[in-house]
């Protein structure tokens, strides 16, 4: 059972890669479907190992993503 | 807008939203500022350190000049201030003066604060004007095209400087250390948690507090030099930069390639301005000073 969850607001999303490149539990990765604006947003690979840290909504410069913990 | 999700493997609680979210004028969204630029990156840092500080937020004003970062004043859903091109310290003076309850940030660019008002930088710090500036570095001038800023480093190729400049650059943290700073302190966009504890450390400090943070400009700055796009740039200050506390900010000045250091330089208590006109004031005219009564609508 994963501990938080990432969620992403894929219109927002303008593909830098941030997020997948600094997620400390490897969570992401770049998708191959394009947003309406023609953009690569991240899905989520491997939810189980997310953490919550939220460490990808700090990277994000288009506040399109964020993650939280579980509430216990 | 809504919030799509792909191939979730897992449930989302519905009333999660995006911390980020309560600081910002959604309604603008999505904004100006290119991919890969970190300007998102530091206002995330700033939102941060705003909740982790609980900060009054009917007491904390934003004040920008012109430019990328200018554009952070636009955004930010707080009182905020979008100024004349380099005036956002003789704005944020006169704010702070007016309303010296009022926890003024300035939010700007190194053209902006560097460039058009240097000349206003210099005197806000000198002063120890009670504010708290936050310049973001993109070595260049974004918003105009990137022409050669003061901070624009040795050999790289811009706009108005197609075999390079050749021009010296300013070292940021040594000039604010040496027109009398209170707190100076440089993080790139990568190193985000400790931007974060720095803003949150100088919302709590008194006097001028400056705050350099080193931003990718993949449009303009990166592109002509062939440096990549944000996430090469990103990797590059994980790679290149180095925390070193208390160090000499001569020895700070950045270049095109070297290494970056980064880090709390200098953390010193001065009077600020408002407690030396208190204290001139009530030395000359003793009883006779009285201060001014600050009547606020809000």
């Amino acid at each position: 059972m994963a501990k938080g969850f990432v969620a992403i607001t894929v219109e927002r999303c303008k593909g830098c890669g941030f997020c997948v490149e600094f997620c400390p539990t490897h969570v992401l990765a770049l998708s191959s479907a394009f947003n309406s604006k023609g953009y690569h947003a991240p899905h989520v690979v491997a939810g189980e190992k997310c953490s919550g840290c939220d460490l990808c909504g700090m990277y994000c410069p288009d506040f399109a993503i964020f993650g939280a913990r579980y509430a216990r | 807008m809504n919030q799509v999700t792909l191939e979730i493997p897992y449930e989302i609680p519905v009333d999660a939203h995006n911390p980020v979210e309560p600081f910002l004028r959604m309604d603008r969204m999505p904004h100006i500022w290119c991919p890969g630029c970190g300007i998102g990156t530091t206002v995330n840092c700033f939102t941060r350190a705003l909740l982790d500080s609980k900060a009054n937020l009917d007491k904390v004003a934003v004040v920008s000049g012109i430019g990328c970062t200018g554009r952070v004043a636009g955004y930010a859903n707080l009182d905020s201030f979008h100024t004349t091109h380099g005036r956002a310290l003789p704005f944020a003076t006169g704010l702070k003066l007016a309303n010296p309850e009022l926890q003024v940030v300035v939010y700007s660019g190194d053209g902006d604060l560097f460039a058009i008002g240097g000349n206003h930088f210099i005197h806000a710090a000198r002063r120890n004007m009670d504010l708290k500036v936050i310049c973001v570095n993109n070595l260049t001038y974004a918003m105009t095209g990137g022409q050669t800023a003061p901070t624009t480093p040795d050999h790289v190729i811009s706009a108005t400087s197609p075999y390079g400049v050749f021009e010296p650059s300013f070292n940021l943290v040594a000039l604010a250390e040496a027109a009398g700073a209170s707190y100076v302190a440089r993080w790139t966009t990568y190193h985000v948690k400790q931007l974060s504890r720095s803003m949150e450390e100088v919302l709590s400090k008194k006097g001028f507090c400056f705050i350099e943070v080193l931003s990718p400009c993949p449009t303009l700055y990166q592109r002509r030099n062939k440096m990549g796009d944000g996430l090469d740039a990103m990797k590059f200050y994980k790679q290149v930069s180095k925390i070193r506390h208390g160090a000499p900010t001569s020895e700070c000045a950045l270049t095109k390639s070297g290494e970056i250091v980064v880090g709390k330089f200098v953390d010193r208590d001065r009077p600020d301005y408002l407690e030396l006109l208190r204290g001139q004031m009530t030395e000359s005219l003793g009883d006779r000073y009285a201060e001014p009564e600050v009547s606020c609508s809000c």
